[in-house]
């Protein structure tokens, strides 16, 4: 049951070969022998998603059924979901129940999906292998003793042990497509403006995109179907007709250019990751594309950009974090000053600490031109290098991380490694552009590798097409983790 | 030493929209503790701001009144900083490019005018307040004013005295009523100063070091603080002191202004463009429906009763401190012409202001009608009442006691205007005033009055004195005039 994607178990839910009832209790009961090997999910209330199931039960009998009825899924713990607890990460909200729906959590409830629970993530998304969370790190399914990825690990994570048939994630610099490929799932971050961010926990508000986590590109077109749509609360919100983001699922490949950032393909990509990168490149080649190389030169600025305006971002929107309404407060304090510094000192972790120190150091008076307004500009010039390689090419491909899931432990004493792991991710999201990850191998360790597609603005649809005629030839998608397939 | 003063006003002018600027909470005054604050304004976890349109059109109306620049393209930055009242640890306001610059505003002092530059208008919120009264060494928090639209208008230091930063407040707060953008209410803090003040010596040209007297929401307090604040500066100065930058409290009490921080405890806001706020782009089409809808502006209407009715500016401006006050001017003196709309002018500037003054009540709330008004004028320009008549009708008018001449009627005002019955009066009082006669003819001036006294006396004030006036003055002039019956 667990192995059939959203559209299979769609259509059997319908054809009443189970219940939404019997599905869900089915997750619920994977997740219960699961996931306590992996940390995936943090919250849980199997009262509250079988009393969802029984509803969507209630839509099919009576012919109510909308696209995802029924449909078990995860929310990253970053989206605020009414009544639900919504820490994303941190200790500072480990109290924290959300009084509202996100924009995503109240469209997907609306398509009629069934949350079986919340999962576990970096601390308000600020990291690269889930181990900054105040909940303990997640283990990836394929070797639990590395690094799931991050910052959206846990819905990585659980996807990939197929404990719920899709979750959201968030995406500021790679956060859904990184995990994916060091998990082996497919993730999508949509253009910047197509998912409502209102709701979503703001780490980097100028970068923040949510996007969906599946098994295939066609559950994540079924998911983004749900997701995307404006969202007049959320000023950057996109003022777009809707779109079928599947409808161009089975169109083939033919003349499709695929451009190869010879920057991507760098003495930094672990050879097994380039060599599982360029066997794809070769699969879509035999399904009818060309390939060009094209160019990103101000490719190797994005990580020094990205970490000067993320964190000069975040730390000002992580400063309603004080204690004074909700969230945790210190105990004991001298006056007010103490107050918040005792509180901040004991809410946040050590990395996202560091984030709001150089966030708040790049735009001190005297400090913002050299940085902040430099970045910005450095910025614009990254989004250039794609509009022109975009000329050239319909998609951009390259690996999405240079290297598989890396052990627990193993980087975070060295903030800067552990920042390269999204070095081919991080640029597009500073472009605003569309990226998606799917699974295209393994290593000679059996950990997972993944594939980046790159699309120009509002090209999901073009992206998800290009998985999805990889993943009719290719069988990638569909291999699960071994401890996880019984 | 000669000293002059150099004064900058900084206005804060709450914009009388319905709801907030980011939020749809509304932003009635008076309401119970925190009921008009809604998940955007506590700043819960990933609310997202949205501008009022409102609050928009109302800064556009003022830069039009100003004859500023508006500008078509401004942007919303964050200013950071902690304190319990602010919810999201920042203020959204306006910082390199405001909505409105380069303005300027005509006062009037006594016969005098000057033009006062504003540097700059932008819009931002407001904070919450924070209650440090009765909650036994707490401090309590009141969100319902966090998000209230303000207009922030900035004056270049072009004010010299402490009259004419009261001139220039007046003016102002009058402005922002008439073009119904702010309520005007002081009391409740919809209008409130700050006020930079200077001195140097007389003649020179470079400015002194400021201090910013923060949160005056009267004149009178806004009088008093730049005259304190001046007085204590050229005390230090001229003990061969220096004045410190910084800010300072006035403590209406003890009539003076203390220390409230220095520059060096000045925080550093570390301002950037909100991510989550476009840049504020103004259409040309709305622009221009806002200019059409601008009404005649208090300046242009004053130059108009200068030019149209014959009065002085300073008569003008007291007619053009509220659009009221002018509409009722203007319905008052429909039809009038010559010299008559003069003394429309001296009726309301004196009777009906003190009346007015006296109940409390504004011109809407007049008792006596603006055609009654005219009427009663029409009666003392056609001579039947005299000014005393004309005095006690209108309070006859004010008391409700019906229309003009129903009063003359009832009261038996109706003045002597019939020249035999004046004829015989003077001739009468000739007869029995030989001395003053003597005087008169001696080259006493002075005697003549007392004989028009008299007149008036004898008619029981009801003679026309300008008809006594004259007819004595024909008598008295004539050479062989003798008493009669002498």
């Amino acid at each position: 049951m667990f192995q059939l994607g959203i559209a299979e178990t769609a259509r059997q839910l319908a054809a009443r070969a189970f219940s939404a009832v019997e599905l869900t209790q089915h997750f619920l009961d994977r997740i219960r022998r699961h996931n306590a090997r992996l940390n995936a999910i943090i919250t849980l209330d199997e009262a509250r998603s079988l009393a969802a199931a029984r509803t969507a039960d209630e839509h099919i009998a009576r012919g109510k059924a909308g696209s995802l009825t029924g449909i078990p899924i995860l929310h990253k713990d970053i989206f605020c979901a009414n009544g639900w607890r919504t820490a994303c990460g941190s200790r500072m909200l480990e109290n924290f129940v959300a009084p509202y729906d996100a924009h995503v959590v109240s469209r997907l409830e609306a398509a009629g999906t069934v949350i079986l629970g919340k999962t576990n993530m970096d601390e308000f998304a600020m990291g690269s292998s889930n181990e900054t969370s105040w909940f303990g790190p997640v283990r990836n399914p394929w070797r639990t003793s590395a690094v799931p990825g991050g910052s959206s690990g846990g819905s990585a994570a659980a996807v990939a042990a197929r404990l719920a048939l899709a979750a959201t994630g968030t995406d500021t610099g790679g956060s859904i497509r990184q995990p994916a490929a060091l998990s082996g799932v497919c993730g999508l971050k949509p253009t910047y403006g197509v998912a409502s961010r209102y709701g979503m926990i703001a780490f980097a508000s100028s970068l923040d995109q949510a996007g969906p986590i599946a098994t295939s590109a066609q559950d994540l077109a079924l998911m983004l179907n749900a997701m995307a749509g404006f969202d007049a609360r959320d000023s950057t919100s996109l003022e777009r007709a809707a779109e079928d983001y599947a409808r161009d699922l089975e169109r083939p490949l033919r003349g499709l250019r695929i451009g190869l950032p010879k920057e991507f393909f760098s003495d930094a990509v672990q050879p097994e990751v380039a060599a599982a990168v360029e066997a794809a490149i070769g699969e879509y080649r035999r399904l009818g594309a060309t390939s060009v190389e094209v160019s990103l030169p101000n490719m190797h600025l994005s990580i020094p950009v990205y970490y000067v305006l993320a964190p000069a971002e975040a730390s000002s929107n992580l400063a309603r974090y004080d204690g004074v309404r909700y969230g945790y407060r210190a105990d004991a304090f001298d006056d007010l000053v103490d107050m918040y510094e005792r509180t901040r000192a004991e809410g946040f972790g050590a990395e996202v600490k560091r984030r709001i120190m150089i966030g708040t150091y790049v735009l001190s008076h005297g400090y913002y031109d050299a940085y902040y307004l430099k970045a910005q500009k450095i910025r614009r010039l990254i989004a250039t290098d794609f509009a022109r390689a975009f000329e050239q090419c319909d998609v951009i491909m390259g690996p999405t991380s240079p290297t598989t899931a890396f052990e627990l432990g193993s980087r975070t004493s060295d903030p800067v490694q552990m920042y390269l792991s999204d070095i081919y991710t991080i640029a597009v999201n500073l472009a605003g552009l569309p990226g998606l990850s799917i699974p295209a191998g393994f290593d000679a360790a059996g950990l997972p590798v993944g594939l980046q597609s790159i699309g120009n603005y509002f090209a999901e649809a073009r992206l998800l097409n290009v998985a999805h005629q990889y993943q009719r030839a290719t069988d990638w998608h569909r291999r699960v983790p071994a401890d996880f397939a019984g | 030493m000669q000293w002059e003063i150099v004064i900058g006003l900084e206005t804060h002018v709450q914009l009388s929209t319905r709801s907030k600027i980011f939020s749809g909470a509304s932003i009635a005054f008076g309401a119970e503790p925190n009921t008009q604050a809604c998940e955007i304004d506590v700043a819960l976890p990933g609310v997202l701001p949205v501008l009022n349109a409102r609050a928009v059109e109302k800064a556009v109306r003022f830069g039009l009144a100003v004859d500023a620049t508006v500008n078509r393209r401004s942007v919303f930055a964050r200013k950071n900083y902690f304190y319990p009242d602010l919810p999201k640890g920042y203020q959204i306001s306006q910082y390199e490019i405001p909505i409105v610059e380069r303005g300027s505003l005509e006062i009037v002092l006594g016969e005098r005018s000057k033009t006062v530059r504003l540097t700059r208008a932008h819009l931002e919120e407001d904070a919450g307040k924070s209650l440090h009264e009765d909650f036994h060494g707490m401090s309590g928090i009141d969100l319902n004013r966090a998000g209230t639209p303000l207009l922030e208008i900035v004056s270049e230091p072009d004010l010299r005295s402490a009259a004419e930063a009261v001139a220039y407040g007046k003016t102002l707060h009058a402005l922002v009523r008439w073009l119904d953008i702010c309520d005007g209410n002081m009391q409740e803090g919809s209008f409130r100063m700050d006020a930079n003040v200077s001195v140097r010596p007389a003649g020179t040209t470079d400015f002194g070091t400021r201090c910013e007297i923060k949160n005056l929401n009267s004149f009178r307090f806004l009088e008093r603080a730049i005259e304190y604040e001046a007085r204590r500066q050229i005390d230090v100065l001229e003990e061969g002191g220096t004045i410190r930058q910084e800010t300072r409290l006035y403590d209406p009490q003890r009539d003076e202004t203390r220390t409230m921080r220095s520059k060096e405890d000045a925080h550093d806001y570390r301002y950037f463009p909100d991510p989550d706020l476009l840049p504020l782009e103004i259409g040309a089409d709305s622009l221009h429906s806002i200019a059409q809808s601008m009404p005649e502006l208090p300046g242009a209407m004053r130059n108009r009763f200068v030019a149209t009715f014959g009065l002085t500016p300073y008569d003008a401006s007291l007619l053009t401190t509220s659009r009221e006050f002018a509409h009722y001017y203007e319905s008052a003196c429909a039809g009038l012409s010559g010299t008559t709309p003069k003394l429309v002018a001296n009726w309301m500037t004196g009777a009906l202001a003190a009346r007015l003054n006296e109940s409390g009540c504004d011109i809407t709330q007049s008792k006596v009608a603006p055609e009654q008004l005219r009427a009663l004028i029409g009666r003392v320009a056609d001579g039947t009442l005299s000014g005393a008549m004309a005095r006690e009708v209108f309070e006859a008018l004010w008391a409700g006691e019906g229309e003009v001449d129903a009063i003359i009627e009832r009261r038996g005002l109706r003045q002597i205007s019939d020249s035999s019955e004046l004829d015989r009066l003077t001739d009468q009082v000739l007869a029995q005033n030989a001395a003053q006669v003597a005087d008169y003819r001696a080259g006493k001036a002075k005697a003549f009055n007392a004989l028009v006294g008299q007149v008036m006396k004898v008619s029981k004030g009801k003679a026309n004195p300008q008809q006594v006036s004259e007819i004595l003055r024909r008598k008295l002039a004539l050479p062989g005039y003798f008493l009669p019956g002498a």
